[in-house]
């Protein structure tokens, strides 16, 4: 059966309108967003299967004006930033009914409306098949997810929201449109994303100046200095920042550099023919202090972020090596992180339901009233740091291996201090929670008191999954090989 | 009804001046003048449809009028009977039809807007002379864009100018600023037209002819005279004024902010787009693209400027507490992007200019209706009379929010494809800076359009008052600029057909 990209893109924009008209009952509303999202999965799993193949399904969009077109075009890497959210967007929606009723949210349709709206837009750049497609979703991703931020309406969340949009429009328009602009006009009009770059015959200065362009502009990438948007964001409810801010808009970041270096520069020119050493040591400066910052978080959301921005550079290093194990290893962490961080968060929203809790310090002794939430956190934590038997080992060895395989295998030493600085800032938590007694003079805790059970079937679902991904890596690994071409 | 087709370029005006005339005799009373401007203004819009769907397939439409000439030999351009002097030719070509079509439509979506919002704000015993004035000012805008003769072209400028005097000054008793506001924007009008009358001498002086198309081929060969490069600063200056480019904008904001809102609509929609195709016609046909940038180098001046009012502009309308008056700082910010495009003067940089007109028109004007919904429920529009309109009026809600998307140039929104191509123009004509400036500009949009959103969203609603929705006679105008504006962001029939082949035209290049 052949499936077209565009009806990925359609599904969650019809559930969008389903979930809208049927706001009145909350029951039905969120059967209309699991179903929207289980019928997403399947729809991205036919895409897969004829992506295994060997095609490349493709739709053209209306001419939208001379050289400008909407086109859609399935390629290996994109459709594992697709198979991501998909995937992810199933437990997050079944976290979100527990964590929403439990927590009395205002405005519920709102927030699922511009979730299905944000969930399309992580399509449409997944599966954009040029640059003024991926920039259009890239911005209706900024866009649906500025209510779900400022979601509480209150004077915090709105100075959140303006951080949130000043910084991703700022960088988008200031950098992303002008390089995609002068990308076209310096190589003739070709936009496309190819094999092997389409920047080729350009001046080398020009070719400079569009790489500092395209990397500033991502600005999701939350690469240092333009990282503040992200814990900013941390005051969106914490589904939110489960699927958006741990898994969905940062990752398309990431993503959008991995397809950037790979088909519109391309490795070789990344590698030998621009300069590229300033984002390695970027990337390499922001995992570091974003590290040592998390460290001294208390705030346990805030802490979890700044190990997303930690994370997310990982990837940027990955991408800006220029080398094919380095894509490979980034792409992997792109999977292997949103399970992970996925999951801590689910944790720490489950934390904040159940027992109102929301610092790292008042969780002494808690793994004894939440012994399922606590035990998910410390897998989630294990699969961050990268230990086996969790997902997040495979890509920080392909990452390992890039380094060493670079001109600068110094860069692993980096590696390995972040690896220890992830440890000193997430295992306390669960340490903690299991072998600290809790804090004495406040009510004795009674019995087990866990998050309602939908947010446990949630995190106990991603948990699963860090870890079969550390057993069965074999579909995250193919996709990103066959964008590289073939078995490695 | 065939029969009818090489008459339209002379119907499309003649149309609209009988409404006028007509309005009047209608009798006091809001309804019966209102109907029939609101089927004159329909059948126009029909008219220039037809028109430039025949344009588009056969080519530029020439229509002569007053063929009383003597000469027995034939005119220049062909025509029987014709003295190169005193006849007036109409000649429509693609780009004056897509103008006339834009200036066409916004008045026949605006005008049965204009049956209540007017009524509220203008005395009932002058609503038949008021729509008298608006059917007689969309004349000269019609007749403007139309018309192949400068000093017809004069003409009509005046014809407009002098009736948008009234139409600005009836908003006082909305607010008596009105009346400063229309004695202002006729001493600047007046400064402005005059500049363009010497201008249009200089012209006649040195070519011998008022007709536009001969003038192109005379200037071609004295373009060293410096009558015409006096004529050339003249007619620049009278237009700058007429499209309110910085730093002769300042009469635009007061106009705005205190005519009636139906005519703020209007004028914002039309009034300054027209201008704008003024300085087109004479940049690129009379003067030609080679003199007016090439031996002239007026393209540096018309940067600057269009850069300083991009980046004033905006940076003005972000400070304003009335809604009015923030759309109309944004108006010349906008102005400043026209220009802009204009002065780069490659084709991608006209396709932005000729898209961002048709967009700023239905953006715009959609913005002015929505704020007059606003005025229309609660009597002021300020940036605090926004705090909860969502919960109270939650449609004019909706379409102030599209259209600040518009505004900022939101992709999916005209606005995007408009600052796609401008950029694309900028980078060509290697000029990274002006790129960067449009850019900034469009962050800036972003602060002033936040200032209304924000608000909206949310803020909370003062206690006590009770509310009502907008009723649908304004709305439904409103909504269809939107989605105007949407259908122009995604659709691109309009942009590869009419505007490309007419930036062709303009450039001289094959399609």
């Amino acid at each position: 059966m052949t499936v077209g990209p565009e009806l990925a893109l359609v599904i969650p924009l019809v559930g969008a309108v389903g979930i809208g008209l049927t706001g009145s009952k909350p029951n039905l509303r969120e059967a209309v967003t699991l179903l929207c999202a289980a019928t997403l999965l399947g729809c991205v799993s036919l895409i897969a299967a004829q992506v295994l193949q060997g095609e490349h399904p493709r739709w053209e969009g209306p001419l939208m004006g001379p050289g400008l077109q909407l086109v859609l075009e399935v390629e290996p890497l994109g459709l594992l930033y697709a198979m991501v959210g998909a995937v992810l967007w199933i437990p997050n929606s079944i976290y979100s009914i527990g964590y929403m009723r439990g927590h009395h949210e205002r405005n519920q349709t709102r927030f699922y409306i511009c979730f299905a709206l944000a969930l399309s837009s992580v399509m449409g750049i997944a599966f954009s098949g040029n640059l003024p497609t991926l920039f259009v979703f890239y911005e209706t991703l900024t866009l649906s997810t500025f209510p779900l931020i400022a979601h509480h309406g209150s004077p915090q969340a709105k100075r959140s929201g303006r951080i949130y949009l000043g910084i991703l429009f700022s960088t988008s328009m200031l950098f992303l449109l002008l390089g995609i602009c002068w990308a076209g006009v310096a190589n003739g009009g070709d936009l496309s994303f190819k094999a092997g770059g389409i920047l080729g015959g350009v001046d080398p200065g020009v070719r400079s100046v569009l790489f500092v362009l395209f990397v500033l502009g991502i600005g999701k990438a939350a690469l240092m200095p333009f990282h503040f948007w992200l814990p900013a964001a941390m005051v969106a409810p914490t589904p939110v920042s489960a699927l958006l801010h741990a898994v969905a808009v940062v990752k398309a970041g990431v993503f959008c550099m991995l397809k950037i270096m790979l088909y519109v520069f391309g490795l070789d020119v990344v590698r030998d023919q621009v300069h590229h050493e300033w984002l390695m040591s970027l990337a390499a400066f922001t995992i570091l202090v974003s590290s040592i910052v998390a460290l001294n978080q208390d705030n346990l959301k805030a802490r979890l972020a700044y190990s997303t921005v930690s994370q997310l550079s990982y990837i940027v290093l990955g991408a800006s090596l220029g080398s094919v194990l380095g894509i490979l290893g980034g792409g992997l962490h792109v999977a292997m992180h949103a399970t992970g961080k996925i999951t801590l968060f689910f944790c720490a929203g489950a934390i904040y339901v159940a027992a109102g809790k929301t610092k790292v310090s008042q969780l002494d002794g808690l793994g004894r009233s939440m012994p399922v939430t606590m035990g998910c956190f410390a897998v989630g934590a294990m699969s961050i740091i990268g230990l086996p038997p969790l997902g997040g080992a495979w890509s920080k060895w392909y990452l390992g291996l890039a380094t060493l395989d670079s001109a600068w295998p110094w860069l692993l030493a980096v590696l390995m201090v972040s690896s220890l600085l992830n440890v000193a800032y997430l295992m306390p938590i669960p340490i903690r929670a299991f072998f600290l007694p809790p804090p004495s003079g406040g009510p004795e805790p009674s019995g087990i008191q866990e998050a309602p059970l939908p947010c446990l079937i949630a995190m106990v679902i991603t948990a699963i999954l860090s870890l079969l991904l550390f057993f069965a890596p074999e579909l995250a690994l193919a996709l990103p090989e066959l964008a590289l071409g073939g078995k490695l | 009804m065939s029969g009818l087709l090489p008459h339209l370029p002379a119907l499309i005006v003649v149309t609209p001046l009988l409404g006028g005339v007509l309005a009047p005799l209608c009798g006091k009373g809001p309804t019966k003048a209102w109907a029939l401007a609101t089927a004159v203004t329909w059948v126009t819009f029909a008219l220039t449809c037809w028109l430039a769907v025949s344009v588009y397939d056969q080519g530029t439409a020439q229509y002569f009028v007053g063929t009383w000439g003597v000469g027995s030999a034939p005119g220049p351009l062909g025509a029987k009977d014709w003295t190169g002097i005193v006849g007036i030719e109409l000649r429509v070509d693609r780009l004056n039809a897509l103008v006339l079509c834009l200036v066409a439509g916004m008045t026949a979506v605006i005008t049965p807007y204009a049956r209540l919002s007017v009524a509220k704000e203008i005395p009932h015993d002058r609503l038949h002379f008021f729509y008298a004035v608006w059917l007689l000012c969309l004349t000269g805008l019609l007749g403007i864009t139309v018309t192949g003769d400068a000093f017809n072209l004069y003409v009509l400028i005046e014809i407009s100018s002098l009736t948008t005097y009234i139409l600005v000054a009836l908003g006082k008793s909305r607010d008596k600023r009105a009346l400063t506001a229309a004695i202002r924007y006729l001493f600047m009008g007046t400064v402005g037209a005059s500049f363009l009358l010497l201008g249009i001498g200089y012209l006649f002086m040195c070519t011998g002819t008022l007709n536009m198309a001969e003038m192109a081929t005379r200037v071609a060969e004295l373009r060293d005279q410096r009558g015409i490069h006096t004529a050339f600063a003249f007619v620049l200056a009278g237009l700058s004024l007429k499209m309110a480019l910085f730093p002769v904008h300042q009469w635009l904001p007061k106009a705005y902010a205190y005519s009636p809102t139906a005519v703020s609509a209007f004028l914002a929609s039309t009034a300054t787009k027209v201008a704008i195709y003024g300085a087109f016609r004479f940049l690129f046909t009379v003067f030609g693209t080679e003199f007016s940038f090439g031996v002239l180098d007026a393209n540096s001046l018309l940067i600057a400027c269009s850069c300083i009012a991009i980046l004033y502009g905006s940076l003005v309308a972000i400070r304003q507490s009335d809604l009015k008056r923030l759309l109309a700082y944004s108006s010349v910010a906008q102005v400043g992007y026209m220009v802009l495009g204009m002065a780069l003067a490659n084709r991608e940089a006209l396709t932005g200019t000729l898209v961002h007109m048709v967009n700023h028109a239905l953006v715009k004007g959609a913005m002015f209706l929505a704020v007059g919904c606003m005025i229309y429920r609660l009597g002021s529009a300020k940036v605090s009379d926004l705090n909860g309109l969502g919960k109270r009026m939650p449609l004019t809600t909706v379409c102030l929010i599209v259209g600040c998307l518009g505004l900022v140039g939101v992709p999916l929104t005209g606005g995007f494809v408009s600052k796609w191509y401008l950029v694309q123009g900028a980078l060509r004509a290697g000029l990274w800076p002006v790129a960067v400036v449009l850019l900034v500009g469009s962050l800036l949009a972003v602060l002033y359009a936040m200032r209304i959103v924000e608000p909206l969203v949310f803020g909370k609603a003062p206690e006590g008052e009770e509310v009502r929705e907008a009723p649908p006679s304004m709305l439904l105008p409103t909504a269809a600029l939107l989605v105007g504006s949407l259908v122009l962001g995604v659709s691109g029939s309009l942009k590869t057909g009419l505007i490309w082949t007419a930036t062709g035209d303009l450039l001289g290049v094959g399609q």
